[in-house]
C-alpha cells in the first residue's frame, strides 16, 4: 500500500494548464528528488502536496486519509528563502516548530522549560548553537537553510517537501547540507519531495527522481500543453539498473 | 568629477545641516530690523529678542485670572487630544489592518468601504462631528480618529497583505491557528510598519487638531494661536508655532527611537 498517492492530478490556472495527468505512488519512507525546466509547475506540484492548493482534477491522497484541504503539522516544508520567521530569533523559530500549535502560540512554565532544553539539543544537532540568539537576518544562506530544516523537523512532519532549498547556496555549503540532510532523514525516516535544479543532487540524494516535462508540444503555442511525469528513474545504486519510461516524450526525438 | 559622485565630509555635512536654518533666521532678524527700524510699533515680525522674552514669559508667568501657567495647560490639552486620537486610531487600524491582510472574507467586506471612506474630507465632517459629539474633547479626538482611521487600515491592511506568504504557510505547516498566526507572524511584522505610518499621520493629525481647535475650545495649542490672532500677538503666535514644530520634531524622533529599539530583526533602519 502506498503512502502518497497522486492520482490523475491535474491543475489549470486561468484555463492555462500547468500539470497534466500526473500519476505517482510513494512509499513511506522514501526520498523523492523532482526535477524539471524553470516554470514547468514543480513548485506547483509541491504545493498540491502540500494542500496549499486544490487540483482542478484528481486526488492526492496521504495514508489512504481523504485529501487534506489546507496545510497542516502532518507536513513541513522548506522553500528557498522566507523559510524562517525574520522577527524571531534563531531558538525562537525552532520552539515554534512546537509552540504555534498551542492556543497562544506560546509556551508557559515547564513545558516551556523542556522546549527550551530541547531546543537547544536540536540547535546543537545542526550546529547553530553558537548563534542561537541571533535573527535570521545575520546568518549565511545555509545557515538559514539549516534553521529552516530543523524548524520544520521539529513539528514532526510525516512528509518533508524541499522547493529547491540548496538553489541559492554555494557549492562547498551544498555539499556540507546534504550530508546533514542524509544523516537526518536516517534518523527519522521521513519521506521527502526535494525539488532541484541540479541532477547530480537529485540523484546523490533520491530514492527516485522524478522528472516533469511536457508531453506535447506546440510549437506555435508552447502553453497549449501542460508538464506531467515524464520519468520516474529508480535512483539508488547510483540509479543504475531499474529505469522505466513513463510517458512517449518529444525530449528523445530530435526536432 | 561628476555631481553624483561628490560626497561631503562629516564637518560639512553638518555644515550643510545647518545652513538653511540659520538661513531663514538670518532672513528674519533682517525683515524684522527693517520693518522696525521704520515703525518702531509694527507687530507683523517682532525682533527675535521680543519672541524670546514672550516665550519666556509665556512658560514662566501664571495667567493673572486663573492663575495657571496657560502654555503648558495648553500644550497638555492638545497632546492629550492628539495621543487619545492617534492612539485610538493606531488600535484601531492595527486590528482591522490584519483582519482585512489575513483573511479574504473580510478583505472582500470591508477593502472597498474603507477604500470610499478615505475619499471623504475629514474637515468637511467636522459640524456633523459638533453636531453630533458636542463642542467637549469628544469632538475633536473623534476629527483625528476620522482624519487618520482610513489612511493607516490601507496601509496596514497592505503591509499585512506583503508579507511573504511563505511564512503565513511555514506557519500552517507548524499547526498554527489563524489567531496564531495572526499573534505570532503577522503582528509582529506590521507593527514597525504600524510605528511607520504613525509617523506618516502626525502632520494630518496635528491639522485636524489645530482645526477643532480654532474652532470650538477653550484650551489647546490651536486654541491659542487662533485667539491670540486678534490681537495680532505674532510674538505669542510664533512662539506656539515653533513649540509645535519642535513637539512634532520630538513626537516622531521618539517613534523612530522606539522602532529601533523595540524590532531589531528589521535589518533597514526607518
Ligand atoms: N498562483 C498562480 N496563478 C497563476 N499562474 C501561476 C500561479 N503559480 C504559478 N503559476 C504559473 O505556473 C507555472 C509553473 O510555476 P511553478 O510551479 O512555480 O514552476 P517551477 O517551480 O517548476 O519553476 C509558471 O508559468 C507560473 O507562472
Ligand atoms: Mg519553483
Amino acid at each position: 500500500m502506498s503512502f502518497v498517492t497522486i492520482e490523475n492530478v491535474f491543475q489549470t490556472y486561468d484555463d492555462r494548464p500547468i500539470l497534466e495527468r500526473v500519476n505517482v505512488e510513494v512509499d513511506e519512507g522514501q526520498f523523492m528528488s523532482v526535477v524539471g525546466a524553470s516554470g514547468c509547475g514543480k513548485s506547483t506540484f509541491l504545493r498540491l502536496l502540500l494542500a496549499q492548493e486544490q487540483p482542478t482534477r484528481g486526488q492526492v491522497r496521504v495514508a489512504d486519509a481523504p485529501p487534506a484541504m489546507e496545510p497542516g503539522l502532518d507536513r513541513g516544508i522548506v522553500f528557498q528563502k522566507y523559510s524562517v520567521f525574520p522577527h524571531l530569533t534563531v531558538r525562537e523559530n525552532i520552539i515554534a516548530g512546537e509552540s504555534f500549535r498551542h492556543r497562544w502560540g506560546r509556551l508557559f512554565g515547564a513545558e516551556r522549560r523542556d522546549a527550551l532544553t530541547r531546543a537547544d539539543e536540536t540547535l546543537v544537532r545542526i550546529g547553530l548553537d553558537h548563534v542561537a540568539d541571533a535573527y535570521p537576518a545575520t546568518l549565511s544562506g545555509g545557515m538559514q537553510q539549516r534553521l529552516a530544516i530543523g524548524q520544520a523537523l521539529v513539528a514532526k512532519p510525516r512528509i518533508l517537501l524541499l522547493d529547491e532549498p540548496f538553489g541559492a547556496l554555494d557549492p562547498g555549503t551544498r555539499l556540507n547540507m546534504h550530508d546533514f540532510l542524509q544523516n537526518l532523514r536516517a534518523e527519522t525516516g521521513m519521506t521527502v519531495f526535494m525539488v532541484t535544479h541540479d541532477l547530480e543532487e537529485a540523484f546523490k540524494l533520491g530514492d527516485r527522481v522524478l522528472v516533469f516535462d511536457k508531453p506535447r508540444w506546440d510549437p506555435n503555442d508552447p502553453t497549449l500543453y501542460g508538464a506531467t511525469i515524464t520519468y520516474d528513474f529508480d535512483a539508488r545504486d547510483g540509479g543504475i539498473p531499474f529505469q522505466t519510461l513513463k510517458e512517449e516524450t518529444h525530449v528523445l526525438h530530435s526536432a | 568629477m561628476r555631481l553624483i559622485n561628490i560626497k561631503p565630509g562629516r564637518a560639512s555635512a553638518s555644515l550643510l545641516m545647518l545652513l538653511p536654518f540659520a538661513a531663514v533666521l538670518i532672513a528674519y532678524a533682517i525683515g524684522s530690523e527693517i520693518r522696525l527700524s521704520e515703525n518702531p510699533s509694527d507687530k507683523l515680525l517682532p525682533a527675535p529678542g521680543t519672541i524670546w522674552d514672550t516665550a519666556v514669559r509665556l512658560t514662566t508667568e501664571a495667567d493673572r485670572r486663573s492663575g495657571r501657567i496657560l502654555f503648558w495647560h495648553d500644550t497638555w490639552a492638545s497632546l492629550k487630544r492628539l495621543g487619545l486620537g492617534i492612539g485610538i486610531s493606531a488600535f484601531t487600524a492595527l486590528v482591522i489592518g490584519l483582519l482585512i491582510g489575513l483573511l479574504p472574507l473580510m478583505r472582500s467586506f470591508l477593502s472597498q468601504f474603507v477604500a470610499v471612506l478615505s475619499m471623504i474630507p475629514p474637515l468637511a465632517l467636522l459640524p456633523i462631528l459638533f453636531i453630533v459629539f458636542g463642542l467637549g474633547e469628544l469632538s475633536k479626538v473623534v476629527l483625528i480618529v476620522v482624519g487618520t482611521l482610513p489612511f493607516l487600515i490601507r496601509d496596514l491592511s497592505q503591509r499585512t497583505l506583503e508579507i511573504p506568504q511563505e511564512l503565513l504557510v511555514k506557519a500552517q505547516t507548524l499547526g498554527a491557528s489563524s489567531w496564531v498566526i495572526a499573534i505570532r507572524v503577522a503582528l509582529p511584522q506590521v507593527l514597525p510598519r504600524l510605528i511607520q505610518g504613525v509617523r506618516l499621520s502626525l502632520g494630518p493629525a496635528w491639522l485636524f487638531l489645530i482645526a477643532a481647535e480654532a474652532i470650538a475650545s477653550d484650551l489647546g495649542l490651536g486654541y491659542r494661536i487662533f485667539l491670540v490672532r486678534r490681537y495680532l500677538a505674532m510674538d505669542v503666535i510664533l512662539t506656539y508655532v515653533i513649540w509645535i514644530t519642535f513637539l512634532a520634531f520630538v513626537i516622531d524622533w521618539a517613534l523612530r527611537w522606539i522602532s529601533r529599539r523595540t524590532f531589531p530583526w528589521m535589518e533597514t533602519g526607518l
